[in-house]
């Protein structure tokens, strides 16, 4: 590697790094949030079977989860503007983003509030609490503590999926290094610097789960 | 009169498990219910509590009348309030402590402060002999110590009466004598309790009443000491027999 190279991602290091934090960090938390939101209404409903909705809720996750992110990004962006309906780059973004990821975080939730033994909810029943006091203090926290690894896994799975949203002009960490590469020709390396800054944040990301997860284990036994 | 239900039916997929019981309790009784598997003896307990609904059915619960299958919802948690249910695999809540297994009904369901419920709470393990647990999780205690937790649970709330469905089942066999223990104590103190139990020993010296089921139908009901002495149905006397050849004791 020659000088030049190194002076230029030199150069290019404190530009990634600024829209990492802040674009692509926001743009996932807002992202996630929101994802995390539509998955827990959407699984409580289900959950619950409250009729007419929960049909609504299959087809929301059939229809996501059978159509390409990037699709939907284009169709938000680039198509409804003719329907009038005129969003911003980054909004979209952060809208198709939970909205995709809510679906398949929607069935995690789903899947772990269902593996919550019955007798949980009949306990809560019998010492006078009512549905929602025992989802709130019994039902929820322990379908978080399974969906834990899952979600973790939503949540690292989007920290990189925001580089999709290049595509609609959102000017975030990958993007930038595209406009950079414009100028100065270098996609090996600059695009592995992108790749070592997605790794170096991701492999933290991870550690981090590992961590919490010792801690949600606090409660004892295989569960 | 504490509790009636009369005339309770339940079927479950057309196939009936329950078939016209009717049954009742005073202040003070201790029942034990006895059958073979499957005659409906967790059935009914659950129906009792309205956690699974009869088809038809009327329940006295002090001094008022429901009818079982059209209950509303506001009296069936005003019973549930003044009633405690023990399982057979204990369902304390997995993610709470043993001392916010015993307050979370309190505080929670029932409203109570936090230092008051944590006073009946502390009681209620006192008398299990579960205090010195209170920071466990249900997890890391044995069987028997989880069930104890589970009785606490319900005492704390000061109820009525109590179920139990065959508390002691789950149980290896050296852990089941600490919990008849506390329940053997329960009794002497004068609570009112309906046990589901596979343990004659426990029904013939804590029980003051048997209700003896099989086939989804009440059998025989009588008094403790007769119900052992003199048995008046045929099936009554082999269920009898076939126990105690069971617990090597024929
Ligand atoms: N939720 C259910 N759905 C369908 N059938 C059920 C259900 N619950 C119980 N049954 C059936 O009802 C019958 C009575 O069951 P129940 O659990 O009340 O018996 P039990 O007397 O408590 O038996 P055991 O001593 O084995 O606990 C059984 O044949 C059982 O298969
Ligand atoms: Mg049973």
């Amino acid at each position: 590697m020659n000088d030049r190279v190194i002076q230029i991602l030199r150069d290019a290091f404190p530009q990634l790094i600024e829209k990492f934090f802040t674009v692509t960090v926001p743009l996932t938390v807002l992202s996630f949030t929101l994802a995390l939101l539509i998955a827990v209404v959407t699984a409580m409903i289900q959950y619950a079977n409250v009729k007419v909705l929960r049909q609504l809720c299959r087809v929301y996750i059939w229809i996501i989860r059978c159509t390409p992110l990037l699709v939907q990004l284009y169709l938000v962006f680039y198509g409804l503007p003719s329907l009038g309906i005129l969003l911003d780059a980054f909004p979209t973004a952060v809208l198709v983003f939970g909205i995709n990821e809510g679906a398949y975080m929607a069935e995690t939730m789903r899947g772990s509030l269902e593996a919550v033994p019955s007798g949980q909810m009949e306990a809560g029943y019998c010492v006078g609490m009512n549905y929602l006091q025992i989802m709130w203090h019994v039902i929820l926290p322990q379908a978080f503590r399974t969906a834990f690894p899952s979600l973790s896994n939503s949540l690292i799975s989007m920290v990189k999926g925001t580089s999709l949203a290049s595509v609609i002009t959102v000017t975030e960490m990958f993007r930038q290094a595209i406009v950079i590469n414009g100028r100065v020709y270098e996609s090996l390396a600059l695009y592995s610097e992108v790749a070592l800054i997605y790794l170096a944040f991701c492999s933290a990301l991870t550690l981090l789960q590992r961590w919490s997860e010792k801690k949600l284990n606090a409660y004892g036994g295989a569960r | 009169m504490m509790l009636q239900v009369n005339h309770v039916h339940k079927s479950f997929d057309g196939s009936p498990v329950l078939r016209d019981i009717s049954l009742e309790v005073s202040k003070g009784d201790v029942i034990a219910i006895l059958g073979p598997s499957g005659s409906g003896k967790t059935t009914l307990l659950r129906c009792i509590n309205f956690l699974e609904r009869p088809d038809s059915g009327t329940m006295v619960f002090e001094g008022k009348t429901y009818d079982m299958p059209t209950i509303s919802r506001a009296d069936v948690n005003a019973i549930r309030r003044k009633t405690a249910f023990v399982f057979q695999n204990y369902n304390l809540f997995l993610n709470k402590t043993v001392l916010q297994n015993v307050t979370l009904g309190l505080i929670s369901g029932r409203r109570m402060n936090r230092v008051d419920a944590e006073k009946a709470a502390r009681a209620a393990l006192e008398r299990v002999g579960m205090a010195n647990r209170t920071d466990a999780f249900p997890l890391q205690l044995s069987g028997g110590q989880q069930q104890r937790v589970a009785i606490a649970r319900g005492l704390a709330a000061n109820p009525d009466i109590i179920y139990f469905d065959e508390p002691t089942s789950a149980l290896d066999p050296e852990l089941i004598g600490e919990v008849l223990t506390v329940m053997r104590r329960l009794a002497e103190d004068g609570m009112t309790m309906l046990v589901v139990t596979h343990e004659m020993e426990f029904a013939r010296n804590v029980s003051n009443h048997v209700v003896f089921m099989d086939g989804s139908r009440v059998i025989e009901a009588g008094p403790t000491r007769e119900f052992f002495a003199h048995p008046r149905e045929e099936r009554t006397r082999s269920f009898i027999r076939s126990i105690l050849e069971r617990d090597g004791k024929a």
